[in-house]
């Protein structure tokens, strides 16, 4: 199904595609006359490589989903960036996605483009599918429309889709057709970097492994960067070379993916992974007491504290920085400490 | 209740607005109780005299005191809207939550008679119930007959509340704690319903008090009982605009539209605040 | 049965249950009446001077049959419905012998044309400003044009009416205020007849007009700004689609849908504040027929007009769900 192409020559240079720093992104609201500010997003840092693929996972409601948002720039009042910088590197270019607004807006989906959650209802259901392709990809290829339908043409049938869903109407469309047509949206004009949210949770099992396969193949055969959030731990194990684990609104470990697997360093991390199911493992699982903090009244010290079996006093008044750990870096003061599951 | 009042009123400047607007009519017209003449007597003053400090807005070619006239009118017009808007909101609540909640074939019957009655004209309908009852019409009964006209609308807006509240686990709970039908839907699902039905009794009080203002502008209700409408008619009827006693007509028009203005802004300031994402379907999908 | 098929099955059956339910309506409300109609309207008539012996049993007996006393209910409502379907509501009282069809005929063009046009341009203006509202949310000068289209949107046909009439009528007098166009002019394609014609129209118009203009407003910039969240518009935006673009074709355009049903279910009411606005410009559609054929008794009028009115209303509102499916790919292709 999937045809075989040449894959792009992995670049070499050591310069990262996306570099954040000390991200701050609050929800700032004041209704009725109660000001209310959730830290979503608080004080994040980290790089992703070229050609990389970069896992962010978290319990609902950590605010993951608003970290890559604010990556994406597409983040919308009572959200708002407090501190820090988002940037990319775009064919040595540097974009500073909120100080430069146009340029960043002229570089989505040819160098940045995104795979939302919840795909099913991403394309406009009153028009044609074609359409979609046309507005987002049209300007960035400098094709004529005749060259232009035949690239998109041919691009969806490396995808394994029938060029003919171009002339259907998205309710005419499978779930999973859908699906694959947005990835298909988001790689037609190969872009260095994609953003993908969710891409797989709305989707049954079958469905989402050929999605991930796709997604893998497209971005080993355009040398793309992917950053991509979901709770669920086994997509990041089948397709993240790294992962970041988030937690309420902070990253707190972060690793290569097997060494995050094998041998995590923070007792979150170490919690998430000892509640996978592992074929033939009996075990009972145990649940982590407690709930994820309410991120508007987040917990002194080290955010996790009131869960984690290994606090200690100083974990309550002290908020332990990420720093190089291994093969990684961890925030906890006793990542020494935690043993794998 | 009096903490969401008082916290509309400090933050919602539409709010505050339209409360003082209606709140202040409204206690002008209820100062007629206290009026110095009844408000049926005419050629009782000297007709015609401009607005002074006796008469501060002026008297009527019939010899009555457009502020006193003014303030029972209000008092009449608004307790005409007012029937009107309990009564539809009964109907409305009836028939949508009984839709909603039943299902099935009962809301598609439902639903298709509601459709039928929004796509009827009103006007043409009351007017012609009031031309072949005539002498017999009174305005209870035209306000019964704008109401039978009047709750459509808001039926398909309580039936799409009503709708996603059925399948919700708390109806599943009363239904195996064997409560009846009528039981879940005045205990459980009512105190949901309650916000829509007061957003849409602001509106349909609006559109009640327009069809009064209609009819009787007309003449087509009693014009002995002094209503906004009504004060107009007999402006009318005296050419008071050609005559040049524009305050027969201006003070009467100007408190119609301040109170419309007070209706409409408390309207939508509730509805903000009640849902700030509401999208009233008008399919109720 | 496809998905179009069964909507149009729908459409139709409901077109013909409003006919019936609502004709059914009007029979039963003239059996409201206290007084024998029949008698009335004759005695009326003869009072008239109108004395030809065989044009009162003329008069009599569509009377007799539209709503006469004779026979069973059922047989009198059997009667009602054999003269609503052939149009024949008998001869008109108050412009006796003229039937009341010809007179309804020669008002409804009149009648359609101006609401025609007031609906147009309400519907597109309210629903251009009520979008761009909904879309650009900041702008003052939309916030300011939008408070002042909902200021005026409960105010009653009446008053608007009345205002407008007062103030280009006598305050600053540089419009017609009464008739559909000038008395002494022939109706022809002259360029006189037709100025005259958008002359006298003008001012009724502009009174539908604004007083249609801010429901439109209102439910659109509520449509739009819920359906600037939706996923397919957050998602062109994150493509860096223009923001023209975004909005006439991802916004605006999908919430014209619900904007197109609610321009059915409104007709109704739309149709009422036609009826009050030429009786305020002495416009000669069948509003003013209607409340002139009240004024002076003409039961065959009153009703005839009430029926037609019905009838009317239920074919605009089917002609709208017959062109939905062309702007709806959902409907149109199931």
């Amino acid at each position: 199904m999937l045809a075989v192409v040449e894959t792009k020559p992995a670049s070499v240079e050591a310069k990262p595609v996306l570099r954040v720093e000390g991200l701050k992104a609050y929800y700032q609201m004041n209704y009725f006359g109660v000001r209310r500010e959730v830290r979503a997003v608080d004080d994040i840092s980290l790089t992703i490589k070229r050609n990389e693929i970069y896992g962010i996972a978290g319990e609902s409601s950590s605010g993951k989903s608003s970290l890559i948002k604010t990556i994406a720039g597409a983040i919308t009042p009572p959200l708002r960036v407090v501190e820090g910088s988002v940037k990319f590197d775009f064919g040595g270019k540097e974009l500073d996605v909120y100080a430069e607004r146009p340029a960043m807006k002229a570089a989505r989906w040819k160098h940045l483009s995104y795979v939302m959650q919840g795909s099913m209802n991403v394309l406009n259901p009153v028009r044609k599918v074609k359409h979609a392709f046309h507005d987002f990809a049209f300007k960035h290829m400098g094709l004529s429309e005749q060259d232009f339908r035949a690239r998109v043409e041919s691009h969806l049938q490396r995808i394994g889709l029938d060029p003919r869903v171009l002339e259907a109407y998205p309710h005419q469309l499978s779930g999973g057709m859908r699906q694959r047509l947005t990835i298909g949206l988001a790689t037609v004009c190969e872009p260095e970097f994609i953003i993908a949210d969710e891409p797989t949770t709305a989707l049954d099992v079958l469905v989402q492994q050929d999605v991930l396969a796709l997604i893998k193949e497209v971005q080993q055969r355009l040398g793309s960067s992917i950053i991509f959030v979901t709770h669920d731990m086994t997509v990041h194990a089948a397709i993240a070379d790294r992962i970041g684990i988030v937690y309420a609104g902070r990253l707190v470990e972060e690793g290569p993916t097997i060494d995050v697997f094998e041998r995590p360093q923070h007792p979150y991390t170490a919690h998430l992974i000892a509640s996978l199911p592992r074929i033939g493992d009996t075990k009972k699982r145990i649940a982590l007491p407690g709930k994820p903090p309410n991120l508007a009244d987040p917990p002194s010290g080290c955010r996790f504290h009131p869960r984690c079996p290994l606090a200690i006093d100083k974990c309550t008044r002290e908020n332990p920085p990420l720093v190089p750990r291994q093969t990684g870096r961890v925030a906890c003061w006793r990542a020494g400490e935690v043993e794998a599951a | 209740m009096l903490k969401v009042l008082r916290d509309l009123l400090v933050y919602n400047r539409e709010f505050a607005i339209g409360f003082v607007l209606t709140v202040g009519i409204f206690l002008f017209a209820l100062a007629h109780f206290w009026a110095p003449m009844p408000d049926s007597a005419i050629y009782l003053l000297p007709p015609d005299m401009p607005p002074s400090a006796q008469y501060w807005f002026g008297t009527t070619s019939r010899g009555q005191d457009v502020l006193w006239q003014m303030s029972s009118a209000i008092w009449n017009t608004m307790l005409f809207g007012l029937t009107v808007t309990v009564i539809s909101r009964l109907l409305a609540v009836i028939v949508g939550m009984v839709s909603g909640y039943l299902g099935g074939r009962w809301d598609q019957f439902l639903m298709t008679i509601n459709d039928t009655m929004i796509a009827l004209p009103n006007i043409p309908i009351l007017l012609l119930v009031y031309f072949v009852m005539r002498d017999s019409m009174s305005w209870p009964v035209l306000a019964a007959t704008a109401a039978l006209l009047g709750w459509n609308y808001d039926a398909r807006l309580i039936r799409s509340v009503t709708l996603s509240l059925r399948n919700r686990e708390f109806t599943r709970h009363a239904v195996f704690a064997g409560m009846s039908v009528p039981q879940i839907l005045v205990r459980q699902h009512l105190p949901y319903v309650m916000p829509v039905i007061f957003f849409t009794a602001m509106n349909n009080l609006i559109w009640a008090i327009g069809i009064e203002v209609t009819l009787s502008v007309l003449g087509f209700s009693d014009v002995n009982r002094p209503t906004i409408g009504g004060m107009i008619y007999w402006a009318n009827q005296h050419q008071a605009i050609i005559a040049g006693i524009w305050w027969w007509i201006a003070f009467p028009i100007i408190a119609v539209v301040l109170l419309f203005l007070g209706l409409f802004l408390l309207a939508i300031s509730v509805n903000e605040y009640i849902d700030p994402r509401s999208r009233l379907s008008r399919m109720g999908a | 049965m496809d998905g179009f098929s069964k909507y149009l099955a729908q459409r139709l059956f409901q077109f013909f249950l409003v006919l019936f339910l609502g004709i059914s309506l009007t029979f039963l409300i003239t059996k409201l009446s206290p007084v024998d109609p029949v008698e009335q309207s004759v005695s009326l008539m003869t009072s008239f001077g109108a004395t030809d012996p065989r044009a009162v049993e003329l008069m009599r007996e569509a009377l007799a049959e539209l709503y006469g006393l004779q026979g069973s209910l059922f047989e009198q409502y059997i009667n009602f419905w054999s003269r609503i379907i052939v149009g024949d509501f008998g001869p008109s009282l108050s412009s006796f012998p003229t039937p009341v069809m010809s007179l309804i005929m020669a008002a409804l063009p009149w009648t359609v044309g101006l609401l025609l046009q007031a609906l147009i341009i309400s519907w597109c203006l309210g629903n251009l400003l009520g979008a761009l509202a909904g879309y650009y949310r900041s702008n003052m000068l939309l916030k300011l044009s939008g408070a002042l289209v909902m200021a005026l949107h409960p105010v009653p046909a009446y008053i608007i009416g009345l205002v407008l009439l007062l103030l280009f009528g006598f305050i600053w007098p540089i419009l017609p205020i009464s008739g559909g166009a000038q008395m002494n002019l022939p109706p022809s394609f002259s360029f006189d007849y037709i100025r005259s014609l958008i002359l006298h129209g003008t001012l009724p118009a502009l009174t539908l007009v604004l007083g249609g203009i801010g429901s439109w407003f209102i439910s659109m910039r509520s449509l739009a700004s819920n359906i600037v969240t939706d996923d397919h518009v957050v998602y062109a935006e994150l493509a860096g689609v223009s923001s023209g673009k975004i909005f006439s074709q991802y916004v605006a355009r999908n919430a014209l849908l619900p904007q197109l049903t609610g321009l059915a279910l409104s007709l109704g009411g739309v149709f009422g504040g036609a009826v009050i606005t030429e009786f305020v410009y002495n416009y000669p559609g069948v509003g003013r027929l209607l409340i002139q054929g009240i004024y002076r008794g003409d039961y065959s009028l009153v009703l005839g007009v009430t029926t037609i009115s019905i009838v009317a209303v239920a074919v605009a509102v089917l002609i709208i769900d017959l062109l939905y499916p062309l702007i709806d790919p959902r409907v149109r292709l199931g």
